[in-house]
């Protein structure tokens, strides 16, 4: 039929349907039936050596092989690879994998096959591959769905709840947030003002009584640019600063927000951002970040 | 032994895509130009080296004679390889004695398909073919058995484009050579291009030689060897088959001037020079070989008409043309030829 440039083309599918049915003689058919049972065989040769997999002859000599098939693997080591980048659609695997030559514990020769390995650099002469055998099975080389390297490493989950109650200073401190206001504490003997409040001077060691309001205006004294996904922040990457409230001596952890985070800078003055006031509850969820106010930076 | 010469060659100009010519079509002008420069008319012998799967039908070859006049009924072959085959077929046949000539043509149309699949079909049932694998992937697997440094393989495929696109019939392939990998570790730039092309090849023997060609290539000798299929159970970084081929057909008796080795793959090229111990004087595949024209089922053929063309044309005095056929250089033709 004439195609787009008008040039008569046609398409031909060359397929025998159904498959062909080829019998696999003793040897190979020894080999592909211990397969379906899960087991991978050599045979020996007369000179001793173990060809996996079988073959009817030995390609070395040429004389018939032997009746003894022998257990190989079912680990072996790689003696070359190749990494397919874009695998084709006949291919063992649909992502990225390797064709290996693998020689199999107790073989002379290679077993050639899929080895999924993640990515190029996870393989090389010398790696140690097992197989990773299909679930149904019905001999033929494809009973292995491919090989994979050896268990070097696992993903260890840690996970443990604990319920958390605020009753000393921490809990004056997030009384006053959910009203909209930061608290902080003044030490009555070196006059350093801390927020959060809290009940004694980490420095002296005096008990501290006296609250203070504090603004919810501050300036940055150094930041951090976080490239990982945190559930508190709203996106990545994303900036988090120590804030100096005004009036305060020791600085607060915050999120900083409403500008991008390469523009965000030592001396940068912030104001809190806070959520909808019906929104508040006792916590510093109440504010949603610090986002700069325009007014010139603080030589710090 | 007979002396047997090769005293004509003639090949396609390439091309990397389909022309829309039948397969006999491509074939005619090459024959009639063989015909031509011989006088000949008929041949002692015809022999032909092509694989159907490339058409993907039955016997394909059978309708590529339509190119050659077979009526009244002429002695006739066909090798399902490549066509350098065709021409140990027809050096063995005009050693019984009782011809003196023979018409050697192989073809091959890789555009009509998938290459690198279609390759898989030649490989054993049993172990490989049913894990998919392709013709590029077990390429990069002798290219990674063997390890041949990077920079040496660029200046493979630089000089083998470069004097592609000084040879009228090979691609013109740009100078500018892509980058990435096919197949890791063999890059895209590694790999002859698909191509469509015939050759053809006129032998004699005896007086007919010198009555046919002022300069004839003179076979001094011919070999082929193979080695196991299963690529597990060679060493890949080598070619024993192609060593032992260069040693039974006389590689090393004499200094080899040029040699039209039949490299597929960028990295075959050191294996081979290694097999057939060519010292760092000769001078390989001028043409561009394969990696600047690599028409499937001609490609061998055309490296022993290269070898010749270089005798013919009084270049060279002795030559080596090599072909090779199966997955990972596993058979191996050498043809030794002089002035």
């Amino acid at each position: 039929m004439p195609s787009e440039s008008g040039a008569l083309v046609a398409r031909h599918v060359l397929e025998f349907p159904g498959g062909y049915t080829r019998t696999t003689g003793p040897v190979i058919g020894r080999f592909l039936t211990e397969l379906r049972a899960g087991r991978i065989v050599g045979v020996r040769t007369a000179e001793g050596r173990v060809l996996v997999p079988p073959l009817e002859y030995d390609p070395a000599t040429g004389d018939a092989v032997t009746s003894e098939y022998v257990e190989v693997g079912p680990a072996g080591t790689v003696t070359a690879c190749a990494w397919v980048h874009e695998p084709r659609p006949g291919h063992p695997l649909d992502r990225p994998f390797a064709w290996a030559t693998i020689k199999l514990d107790g073989a002379d020769t290679s077993l050639v096959h899929a080895v999924d390995a993640g990515n190029p650099k996870a393989l090389s002469p010398g790696t140690r591959v097992w197989p990773v055998w299909r679930q149904d099975r019905d001999g033929q080389i494809t009973d292995i769905s491919h090989f994979a390297p050896e268990v070097t490493k696992i993903v260890s989950h840690v996970r443990a709840e604990y319920r958390l109650q605020a009753g000393g200073a921490l809990g004056t401190f997030l009384e006053a947030i959910g009203r909209g206001v930061f608290i902080g504490g003044a030490c009555a003997t070196c006059g350093q003002v801390y927020v959060p409040f809290r009940g004694s001077c980490p420095e002296c060691g005096t008990v501290i009584t006296e609250q203070v309001e504090l603004p919810d205006t501050g300036t940055i004294t150094t930041f951090a640019i976080n490239n990982l996904p945190d559930p508190r922040a709203p996106e990545v990457p994303f900036v988090s600063a120590y804030i100096l409230l005004d009036g305060s001596d020791s600085p607060l952890i915050a999120l900083v927000g409403g500008v991008p985070a390469h523009e965000v800078r030592q001396g940068m003055r912030v104001r809190a951002e806070w959520i909808p006031r019906e929104e508040w509850t006792p916590s510093l969820a109440n504010v949603r970040w610090f986002a700069p106010t325009g007014e010139p930076d603080v030589e710090l | 032994m007979r002396d047997v010469a090769i005293v004509a060659f003639a090949q396609t100009r390439h091309t990397g895509h389909d022309t829309g010519l039948s397969e006999a079509e491509m074939i005619l002008p090459v024959i009639n130009e063989v015909k031509e420069r011989t006088g000949l008319q008929r041949f002692g012998f015809t022999c032909s080296g092509s694989c159907d799967y490339l058409a993907g039908a039955p016997f394909s070859f059978v309708s590529a004679l339509d190119a050659v006049g077979a009526w009244p009924p002429i002695s006739e072959s066909h090798v399902e390889m490549d066509g350098a085959w065709a021409l140990y077929e027809a050096w063995v046949r005009l050693q019984h004695g009782d011809i003196d000539s023979a018409l050697v043509y192989g073809f091959g149309k890789s555009s009509l398909g998938d290459l690198r699949a279609i390759t898989t079909l030649q490989l054993d049932p049993y172990y490989l073919a049913p894990l998919g694998l392709d013709q590029l992937s077990v390429a990069a697997l002798q290219a990674a058995a063997a390890g041949v440094d990077r920079a040496e393989l660029d200046e493979i495929v630089r000089r083998s484009r470069a004097d592609g696109r000084g040879n009228a019939y090979a691609l013109d392939l740009p100078e500018e050579v892509p980058d990435g990998f096919a197949v890791e570790p063999l890059k895209t730039a590694d790999i002859a291009p698909i191509t469509d092309g015939a050759a053809a090849v006129v032998l004699a023997t005896g007086d007919l030689v010198t009555r046919l060609c002022d300069n004839p290539a003179y076979i001094r000798g011919i070999a082929h060897r193979i080695e196991p299929h299963y690529l597990g159970m060679r060493d890949l970084a080598r070619s024993a088959s192609a060593a032992e081929a260069a040693r039974a057909a006389g590689v090393g008796k004499g200094a080899v001037e040029v040699a039209e080795l039949h490299t597929q793959f960028a990295h075959e090229e050191p294996i081979l020079r290694r097999a057939l111990e060519l010292p760092a004087d000769t001078v390989i595949n001028p043409s561009g070989g394969p990696l600047a024209a690599n028409p499937v089922m001609a490609t061998g053929l055309i490296r022993i008409g290269e070898a010749a063309r270089r005798i013919h044309d009084g270049t060279a005095s002795r030559t080596v043309g090599h072909a090779a056929s199966g997955p990972c250089l596993q058979h191996n033709l050498v043809a030794v030829l002089e002035a």
